[in-house]
């Protein structure tokens, strides 16, 4: 029997505000243990909390990028609950009147768009950090009072692979926005993941499991691709699905329940009385709205559309803002698309890679670029020479011209050096002279290899190809 | 009808430790304050918006600046117990 998936993903999205939701402490990442606390986010007695403006903004920005309705008023409901690291024995959340409700996600699967339903999205305060040892448990608040938004699909991703795209879609637009870093190492991006299997064609869902604990992108698709194993067994073994919390454990490669709950949890939401509500205007609204960028989806249709892209190079040159907005800086110096995007979807983004870093902390400036494309182009350096030449400008920061003298890697294309150059290539190899000669077309290669080599690759290989064919 | 379960359950989502004669008490006590809102639904108020908050305020939010954080021996100085910077709490397990 081959039953259908069902997934809804939650995301928490931290906003990337330099100080908490309700209170002036930083929100630095890494700091040590309670030096960024204080009687609002530890929850004295008289303290009073008071919204971060820029949290706000962030947030209609992101629920605006998703196609979402924000609502004209909304407010902050306390989650009731106890746990460590919680200093407050609540939560402050939205409940009843979210931020924003229904709006969508396009996503590209096997080359096909999909438009994936936002039920809401909504604001609340992130908790402390707990550290579990042997005996005990350790708590810091540093992370306490951290805005975040939270972010809830429909139940209408129906793959692993679909929620991986949708994650990862998700987390492009919100770094274009600028309201999130997306690390998810860190924690600044977390998702949970609800899902249950169904008969084909059923309109109820099934029972879900709660996914917790996935630390990547790929964890959620593994976690999820071991889950709707592990529900396909029970259920073809005519057992039932109990909805439960499940942690994915990464090592084991498996989910497994978390310690259930007597009871079923019960928040007992109430207004949070110590925060006035929010009335947003639709002018308020529109402002935001109109200040939004071009997002990675309509970006990349556009570099489709005027550049003459196809959509996988468009797609990697679109992947992240910066290295997009690098890309139309060096067409402004240089309207050459095509070169321009082979360089940087091959040779930069590789280098890219293997530093692990993006365009913006690197040392090249969009002139230092165009600069070498352009020594290639005119014929002043080969290809070859100008991949390890961007290598070197990438770690000295140096401009392409000084290190081309100083390597020594200027292309020879003076026809006097070249024409010695050749002599002595045919004087040294008179045997692939007469293979040549009698037919053999691939000894041309293997003389131009030849004098590529003597000329340690700085020769101009169609000039040489072209001179040596003469001589022959 | 209020039963002392009722008031059993919520008291523990509270954490508040009652004992038996308290939570018959409770119970009476809380039952006639049930009984008052009861009242308050016979009145028809479908064309009124329900008010979350008393005062007449509104938008209420502060910039995004900092303000210094307490030190840390201020923040642990009323933690039971602390170790290592951090609070030192029994083990609570997932």
């Amino acid at each position: 029997m081959e039953y259908e998936a069902v997934i809804g993903l939650e995301v928490h999205a931290q906003l990337k505000t330099r100080t908490k939701a309700f209170c002036g402490c930083l929100t630095e990442f890494g700091a040590p243990a309670n030096t960024q606390a204080c009687p609002v986010c530890l929850g004295f007695p008289g303290s009073l909390p008071v919204f971060n403006e820029k949290a706000l903004e962030y947030g209609m920005r992101a629920a605006l990028a998703l196609h979402c309705q924000v609502q004209g008023f909304t407010k902050f409901d306390r989650k009731n609950y106890f746990y460590p690291d919680l200093p407050k024995n609540y939560q402050i959340s939205q409940y009843g009147l979210p931020l924003a409700s229904g709006g969508f996600l396009e996503i590209e699967i096997a080359g096909a768009k999909k438009r994936i339903g936002i039920i809401r999205a909504h604001l609340e305060e992130d908790a402390g950090k707990l550290i579990h040892e042997e005996d005990n448990s350790l708590v810091d608040y540093n992370r306490a009072g951290v805005p975040l938004l939270e972010i809830v699909s429909a139940p209408e991703i129906y793959s692993p692979d679909e929620a991986y795209e949708y994650l990862a879609s998700l987390k492009a637009i919100l770094k274009y926005l600028e309201v999130c870093d997306c690390d998810m190492e860190k924690g600044s991006l977390r998702c949970d993941a609800n899902v249950s299997l169904r008969m084909p064609g059923a309109k109820e869902l099934g029972i879900k499991a709660e996914l917790k604990n996935m630390n990547s992108f790929k964890a959620v698709r593994d976690a999820l691709n071991y889950e709707l194993k592990r529900q396909k067994e029970v259920l073809e073994s005519g057992g039932s699905m109990r909805q439960e919390t499940r942690l994915w454990d990464e090592s084991a490669g498996k989910t497994r329940p978390m310690r259930s709950k007597e009871e079923a949890m019960d928040y007992r939401y109430f207004p949070e009385p110590d925060l006035p509500p929010f009335v947003l205007s639709d002018e308020e609204i529109k402002t935001i709205r109109a200040g939004l960028p071009e997002l990675p989806a309509a970006l990349k249709q556009r570099f489709i559309s005027q550049y003459g892209l196809n959509s996988y190079d468009a797609g990697v040159l679109t992947s992240e803002k910066p290295l997009a907005e690098f890309f139309e800086a060096c067409l402004r110096l240089y309207p050459r698309a095509k070169a321009v995007c082979n360089w940087i979807s091959g040779p930069l983004s590789y280098e890219l890679n293997s530093r692990n870093a993006g365009i913006e902390s690197l040392k090249l400036e969009p002139e230092m670029l165009v600069r070498l494309i352009k020594l290639v182009d005119e014929g002043a350096l080969s290809n070859l020479a100008a991949k390890a030449l961007l290598t070197e400008m990438l770690n000295s920061g140096r401009p392409a011209d000084e290190l081309m003298q100083e390597k020594d890697l200027a292309q020879v294309s003076d026809r006097k050096a070249l024409d010695e150059l050749l002599d002595k290539v045919i004087a040294d190899n008179p045997g692939s002279v007469r293979d040549y000669n009698s037919g053999k077309a691939n000894a041309l290669m293997f003389l131009l290899g030849q004098a590529m080599r003597l000329s340690k690759g700085r020769a101009n290989p169609k000039l040489i190809g072209e001179m040596l064919k003469k001589k022959l | 009808m209020l039963s002392k379960n009722d008031v059993a359950r919520v008291a523990h989502l509270a954490r508040i430790d009652l004992t038996e004669d308290e939570l018959k008490l409770f119970a009476r006590q809380l039952e006639s304050i049930v009984q008052f809102i009861d009242k308050l639904k016979e009145l028809d108020v479908s064309s009124i918006r329900p008010a979350s908050h008393t005062p007449a305020l509104k938008n209420v939010l502060r910039p995004d600046t900092i303000k210094d954080s307490l030190s840390k021996e201020a923040v642990l100085e009323n933690a039971p117990k602390s170790l290592k910077g951090h609070f030192l709490v029994p083990k609570v397990i997932e």
